[in-house]
């Protein structure tokens, strides 16, 4: 039986009562699932906005959460969708595997992980991550359980791959590991004066495997786009020295640490937002550095509940992708514009995507992305909007993961297949069977 | 030191389930004893950790705690008794049978089970037996009596089997968790400071279990909480809704 319990994604905002099912098998979720109106299923949470939320049927798979087969020589697990990807890292990392991509947080289900096709550090040269997975079981909640991929029911499996958990639920997945030497990357940190010097510096790096760069997102006029550009590659064991070559694979100790309280407002200001701008800008001196791959991969996770550093009033993650040959003076317009309105976050993150998924849904386009943190007040989601009509303009697109406020009007002139997946959702009868409140919003 | 092969009676429970993840990171043998479909799990373990582990069938209330032991096939090094039933207080006043699932379920397969492992372990070196109580068995109140008092009685059970057993070397663990987040307790309204995740329990249990620690409180707050709550005079505290 559900209870009632208030939930929101890991933004903080929205907060709705949610009836929560919390099935303890996929036996036990297949069950559950036929006579319940609709219903989506939530992983970790860690979706920022409102896309893990049905106040009538909300389906905890934190339970399904089992290591089902591994393949040493291949690489390949297969898994429940419920398990955490900082499980598998703690599991398969001192074995010298590593997953193919990475999200920035190690708190999120493998589900999870397929719904939003998340993307990292390497998807100019790697992709999203459902350009790796070899398969998903879905179940459809009418009694089918049907395995997806590229050769079986290639139709949904592309509308599963980023399809915000609205095409069923994925109850298990199967993906291959990669072959990492060492717990430590190799990282070099470059400085870019403008937005202009920071493309450059990612144009001419496309041969490093992983590459992010830090935008002083307040730093304006000629020095808009003044960054910190990362580059980073997985360590060889013969790179390390003294104890860390006797034992490449061990992992320095990280003690988490939490955020007792929500913040005051106040805490966020324009002023402390600068300032922490400045102080990690400095930080990030230029040069080459090891590091151990949980800070280098997952800087907040060191934080537990860093979300709370907002408050009680929540916030929302903005983040946009825009096309290459839009993307410079569309990010300018956004920073310019961003900048002026001065409640930006010390988040500001700038990435060249690669390629496009083949997902119906997914987020990534070969150009470049942006993502800040914004208060959730009314003047920011009045910014957001601006913001909104800006991406639009240039072609892009907004990361439906991060989001709890885009209209459909703007979904629509940023995913071209969209009409494809509702058709796909309608055929298969999931438009009845399976909602939350992003698709509600979004008329998804 | 940590006794091997780890036998958790309840393994399907979110505590069980924690506890198997804690030992086998420890490098310990695990054996999974559990309802439903407990062989799944076993291979998630050994996946993980590359610990050995194995699966049994497994029903607290089945009285028949010797057959269970004898084909188990060894004789376990620690066993952790987990399985319990919360129950519905005001299922259990008005229904006989309901009453005594939780009273089967808290103290009569628990201890029998116990009783049955204590036969067996006597001389294994570092043995070791921690049985699961709960903060409930420490005063009768009128919201959950009948869970209490069968984990009161459980308690001063795993209390004279630790006395019993001081010179034979076998050790007695209880633990007295406090509110956790688990399938039991789902839906109910927890104050978070009093309440912990599985994995906090199992880390305590593990950390307790190595300095062999005869009565634990997984969360400390809770030795300070429950003082108080024994030391309401009965008059006054029979008036009071705690």
């Amino acid at each position: 039986m559900p209870h009632v319990e208030p939930l929101s994604g890991w933004g903080r905002y929205p907060v709705r009562d949610c009836a929560l099912w919390q099935p303890v098998t996929t036996e036990a979720l297949h069950a559950t699932l036929p006579p319940l109106p609709s219903s989506i299923a939530r992983g970790n949470g860690r979706a920022y906005g409102d896309a893990s939320l049905n106040p009538d049927a909300t389906i905890d798979m934190r339970r399904l959460d089992r290591l089902i087969a591994f393949n040493d020589a291949t690489g390949e697990l297969v898994c429940e969708a419920g398990v955490l990807l900082s499980d598998i890292i703690d599991a398969f990392l001192p074995r010298g595997w590593f997953v193919p991509v990475t999200p920035g947080t190690r708190m999120v289900t493998i589900g999870g992980m397929i719904a939003s096709d998340v993307h990292g550090k390497n998807h100019h040269g790697a992709g999203s991550f459902c350009d790796h997975l070899l398969w998903l079981d879905l179940d459809l909640g009418d009694g089918r359980v049907l395995r997806c991929s590229h050769q079986e029911n290639a139709e949904l499996f592309a509308a599963t791959c980023g399809g915000m958990g609205l095409t069923g639920m994925i109850v298990r997945a199967a993906f291959p590991l990669i072959r990492i030497e060492s717990a430590w990357m190799r990282q070099r940190t470059l400085r870019a004066r403008d937005l202009a010097e920071a493309m450059a510096l990612f144009e001419s790096s496309h041969d490093w495997t992983y590459s992010v760069a830090w935008i002083d997102c307040l730093a304006r006029g000629r020095d808009l786009g003044r960054s910190a550009i990362l580059l980073a590659e997985h360590a060889a064991a013969s790179e390390l020295d003294g104890p860390r070559r006797a034992a490449p694979l061990d992992r320095p100790p990280r003690r988490p640490r939490a955020v007792p309280i929500d913040l005051p407002g106040f805490a966020l200001s324009g002023v402390n937002v600068r300032a922490f701008n400045r102080l990690y800008h400095a930080m990030q001196r230029p040069g080459d550095a090891l590091v151990a791959l949980d800070p280098y991969f997952y800087p907040l996770d060191a934080l537990s509940d860093w979300n709370r550093i907002y408050g009680r009033r929540g916030f929302v993650q903005y983040q946009c992708v825009l096309p290459l040959g839009e993307s410079e003076r569309g990010l300018a317009r956004l920073l310019e514009t961003i900048a002026a309105a001065g409640s930006g976050s010390f988040l500001a993150v700038l990435k060249r995507m690669g390629r496009p998924s083949f997902g119906m849904l997914s987020f990534p386009m070969p150009g470049y992305t942006l993502a800040l943190d914004f208060p959730a007040t009314p003047a920011n989601l009045a910014l957001l909007d601006r913001l909104d009509a800006i991406t639009a303009d240039h072609g892009g697109r907004i990361y439906l993961t991060k989001d709890a406020r885009l209209s459909a009007a703007m979904l629509a002139r940023g995913y071209p297949r969209l009409q494809e997946f509702r058709d796909l959702r309608a055929q298969y009868g999931l438009d009845r069977r399976f909602s939350s409140l992003l698709s509600q919003r979004l008329g998804l | 030191m940590i006794a091997s092969p780890v036998l958790i009676l309840g393994a399907r429970s979110d505590i069980g389930k924690a506890l198997a993840r804690g030992y086998a990171a420890q490098g310990c043998e695990v054996i999974l004893a559990g309802r439903g479909d407990i062989a799944a799990d076993a291979t998630d373990l050994g996946l993980r950790s590359g610990a050995k582990a194995r699966a049994v069938a497994f029903d607290v209330t089945d009285g028949a705690p010797d057959r269970f032991f004898d084909s188990l096939g060894v004789v376990p090094g620690t066993v952790v008794m987990v399985a319990g039933l919360l129950g519905d207080q005001a299922e259990s006043a008005a229904d006989d049978s309901a009453a005594q699932r939780v009273m089967d379920s808290n103290f009569n397969g628990p201890a029998r089970y116990l009783l049955a492992a204590a036969r067996r372990m006597a001389g294994v070196p570092d043995g070791c037996i921690i049985g699961i109580s709960s903060v409930a068995g420490e005063r009768g109140r009128a919201s959950n009596f009948v869970y209490g008092s069968a984990k009161a009685g459980f308690t001063a059970f795993l209390s004279g089997l630790r006395n019993a057993h001081a010179k034979t070397g076998l050790h007695v663990m209880t633990v007295k968790p406090g509110f956790v987040r688990t399938q039991m307790t789902a839906g109910m309204k927890l104050p978070p400071v009093m309440t912990a995740e599985p994995g906090q329990v199992a880390d305590a249990i593990i950390a307790a279990h190595r300095a062999r620690r005869d009565v634990i409180y997984t969360l400390g707050r809770w030795r300070l909480v429950m003082a108080v709550i024994r030391a309401i005079p009965e008059p006054l505290f029979k008036r009071l809704s705690l």
